[in-house]
Order: structure tokens, then sequence, then C-alpha cells
């Protein structure tokens, strides 16, 4: 898979809720270094999927995962995976800002220890926030409390506290839905850095945000069996120009429903 | 859900986009026929009113980027609006070559027609004709109508290889004639370009309805390949 222009691929992945099935048949490719957007209606399964790529779902008791999900050739829902493992592999970045009630700099380093980094820690900081396009804001204040920073500075520092632990992928489930709308630019300018070196996936609900800041876009929406499923899947710039599904079609130009 | 403003809107632009292409219609065979009549005064009156043409073309191009910059559309809106913005242009250009058919009358003064015009009116209305049916169809979004429309052109182009050949002929017949057979080539050529355009528009349509870029014809590159025989 490392040589492969697939930083992760579905088969027939489906996940359920007990006798619910929640997301049915998905058959993706995810481009490495590429931005791939999900996108559909509320409740089409979208954050549902997003979750299962790094087994955030495992946490829900009632729920399992059909099919397979392959990161380097190797099913994630297989057997002797750890899903600690593939939550360092895989990140996340969610719609809050959530970081922890610490220092900005503990912040970053906390997971990094965590995870056996024994490097030295002030340049992984450094490095991290950079990469996070942060640095320049809080380089004289690392000591005090990540709290203090705006809303948008604090999900840059989620997303350098994900890229402190390496991961090949990171995933974003609205990012930028709780930020201002310049904050909410930054974010996406950010991701067009990052994936210079990282896969990103990113669930939103702001179209004009998938067509602006993704290569790809897969489009999620229920059937009758109120199951989310991935019904068009392409280019980005085809989606929002000449989609092939009416209901894709019905969703970008807000006739949906 | 239907965006039932947004919609209202795209249809006030495409009813000014039909009442833009009559003003053109109405341009095109008057010019043509305030030159058979030799009438200066009418000829005037229609470069005058090519500054309406243009105001139109201008508000609704406003109208358009106003709605691109409110409304955020996408697929099949934004390639409406998108075709919408070059279609006026064709229209505006088209609504010149009446204008030009004009400003030669005017110029001709008191020169009399080389010739009585009936091969020029008879290119005038199957272009105006043609425009008519092109604007209906993009409203429509009539596919069909789109593609088949074009074809028609090679009357256009037809007339005017014949004109043509007639105008060379009075020509080789006596240098005099020159100059008047030059004023008639360059209105049969501004119909002929006229009809040209119709076709850009029917492109547009299809794209507009399908999402696909095509050229249906080229009628230059059959008006060249006629003369090189």
């Amino acid at each position: 898979m490392e040589n492969t222009n697939y930083a992760i691929e579905t088969n027939n992945l489906s996940i359920h809720y007990g006798n619910f099935t929640a997301v049915k048949g998905v058959n993706m490719k995810v481009e490495r270094q590429k931005i791939t957007a999900i996108i559909g209606p509320s409740g089409c399964g979208k954050s549902t999927l997003l979750r299962a790529f790094n087994r955030m779902n495992d946490f829900v008791p009632s729920c399992h995962v059909t099919g397979e999900l392959l990161l380097d050739n190797q099913n994630l829902y297989g057997k002797n995976v750890d899903p600690v493992e593939v939550r360092r592999k895989i990140g996340m970045v969610f719609q809050k800002p959530n970081p922890f009630p610490k220092s900005i700099y503990e912040n970053i380093a906390w997971g990094a220890r965590i995870n056996g980094f024994k490097g030295k820690m002030d340049e992984l900081v450094e490095q991290s926030l950079r990469s996070a396009a942060l640095w320049d804001e809080v380089k004289d204040k690392l000591q005090q409390s990540a709290y203090a920073l705006s809303g948008g500075q604090q999900q840059r520092l989620c997303i350098a506290r994900t890229i402190a632990i390496q991961p090949e992928i990171i995933l974003m489930d609205e990012p930028a839905s709780a930020l201002d709308p310049i904050s909410t630019l930054r974010i996406e300018e950010l991701m067009q850095e990052l994936k210079k070196n990282y896969t990103i996936l990113i669930v939103t609900h702001n179209m004009q945000q998938a067509a602006r800041a993704s290569d790809y876009t897969a489009m999620m929406m229920i059937d009758d069996q109120r199951a989310g499923g991935v019904i068009e899947f392409d280019d980005t710039k085809a989606i929002f120009t000449r989609p092939k599904d009416k209901r894709t079609e019905d969703y970008v130009t807000g006739r949906f429903g | 859900m239907i965006r039932k403003t947004f919609e209202s809107d795209i249809q006030q632009v495409k009813d000014e986009v039909l009442l833009l292409g009559s003003m053109v219609e109405h341009a095109i065979i008057g010019s043509v026929d305030a030159l058979k009549k030799r009438d200066i005064k009418a000829a005037e009156k229609i470069i005058a009113e090519d500054k309406e043409i243009n105001k139109k073309r201008f508000a609704i191009e406003n109208q358009l980027m106003i709605l691109i910059a409110t409304q955020q559309p996408m697929a099949h809106d934004l390639r409406l609006l998108a075709s919408t913005m070059e279609i006026i242009s064709e229209l505006e250009r088209m609504g010149d070559y009446a204008k030009g058919i004009a400003n030669i009358n005017v110029r001709m003064g008191d020169e009399k027609l080389l010739k009585p015009l009936i091969d020029v009116p008879r290119m005038a209305q199957k272009g105006a004709d043609m425009l008519h049916r092109a604007l209906t169809a993009f409203v429509q979004e009539d596919v069909a109508t789109a593609q088949a429309l074009p074809i028609e052109d090679d009357e256009v182009d037809a007339l005017y290889n014949q004109i043509y050949r007639e105008l060379m002929i009075f020509v080789i017949e006596d240098p005099k004639n020159i100059e008047r057979a030059n004023w008639l080539l360059w209105v049969a050529h501004n119909l002929e370009r006229f009809s040209d355009r119709v076709t850009n528009i029917c492109e547009r349509t299809i794209f507009i309805a399908t999402g696909e870029f095509g050229e249906i014809k080229s009628s230059d590159d059959e008006f060249w390949k006629n003369q090189k025989k």
C-alpha cells in the first residue's frame, strides 16, 4: 500500500448500531496527500463514516463494523489490531476545539510523550506549532493555558497536537463550523499546507468549504432504509460543476429535501 | 425544498435575455430593411438604439454578478449563470453587426445599391429566425433544438457564398463596381457572422443542460473549404 496512490481504502464498509445499519457498503479509495471531503445532508452518516476511519465508533457499545478498512494492506478492523495504534496513525480534529486544560506547550508535548517520543521536545513543539501556522502567535506564551487562546487558535493548536504524533492521515469533523469566517479561511489555508505531508479527510456541512478546500468529494445520502451511503465520489470540480447523480445536483444547488 | 427567491431571480434574468434577444432581432431585420429602402434616417435610428442593447447587456451582466456573489450557485445553476454571461456578450456583438450594416447604409450616402437586395434580406430573416429559436431553446433548455439549429446555418453560408460569387462577377465586369460591391460584401459578411454566433448560443445551451462542452461545427471552416475549390 505504501507505494500506491491510496492512503486508505474501504471495501464494502458498513457500520451498524445493533440491528440498524447506519452506513452501508462504502467503497472508497482515498488518495494520498490529497484532501477528500465528505458532504451530505444531516443524518446521512458522514461523521459516523469518518469516525470509522480511526475506530472512534469502538466507544459506542452497540456499534459494529463489517467490511474492510485497509491501511498499508492491513484491515484496521482485523484481529490483533490495536485501536490505539490505529488512532496514532490516523489523527482526528473535532468540531469544537478541545485542547487539554494545560499549557500550550503541554498540549503538544503530552501526546508525544505518551507515545514514547524520545527526541528534543522543544523542537517538536516548535515544529508542530509552525506546521499548524500558530507558532508566531504563541511563541512568547507557551506556558500560558491553551484556554486563553481564541477559538481559531485553539483549533490550530488541536491540529498541531495531532501533527506532533506524526500521523499518516488526519480526519477533520467540521473543523471550522465553530469558527468565524477569517479563522475558517485560515484553517482551509492550513489544510493546503498540511496536504503536502498528510492525507486529509474532512466532513463538512459547508459546501463552499468542500468546493474551496478539497480535491475529491464524496456525496452521502440515506436510502429508504435510512442507511447512509456514498452515492457519488468524484473530483471536487466535477461534483460542483457537473455532478452525475440528480441527488448530488439537488444537494449542491440547495434544492435538497 | 425549492429556492423560491433564487429561482424567480433566474427566471427574471432569462426574461431579460429574451428581451435583449428581441432587441437584437429587431435591429438586424431593421438594418437590412433600411438598407434595402436606402432609408438613412431609419439606419441612424438603429445606430442610436444599439446603445440601448449595450446598456441592457451590462444591466444583465450586473444582475448575473450579483446572483453569483449572493447565491453561491453550483452545478446546473453555476453553468446557467456563467453561460448566460457568455450568451449576452454574443447578443451584444450580434447587435453590433446590425449597427455595422446601418453604418454602411449611412456611409453610402447618395450612392445607389449595386443590385436590388434579394438574398441579403433572406440571410437576415434566416439569422433572426434562428436567433429567436435558439433563445427559446436556451430558456427551455431544449437540447434537441440546440443541436439541430447550427445545421441550418448552412443555408446562411450558402446564401453568403452565392452573394460573394455574384459580387465578384460585378467586380470583374467593371472595376468601378468595386466600392459598391465591397459595401454589400461587408453587409453579407456581417450577416454570416451573425448566424455563426447563434451556433455559439446553442453550444452554451447544451452545456447548461448537460455539462458537456462541445463545438457543434464551425461554419467558418466550411466557408474557407469551399473557397479553395
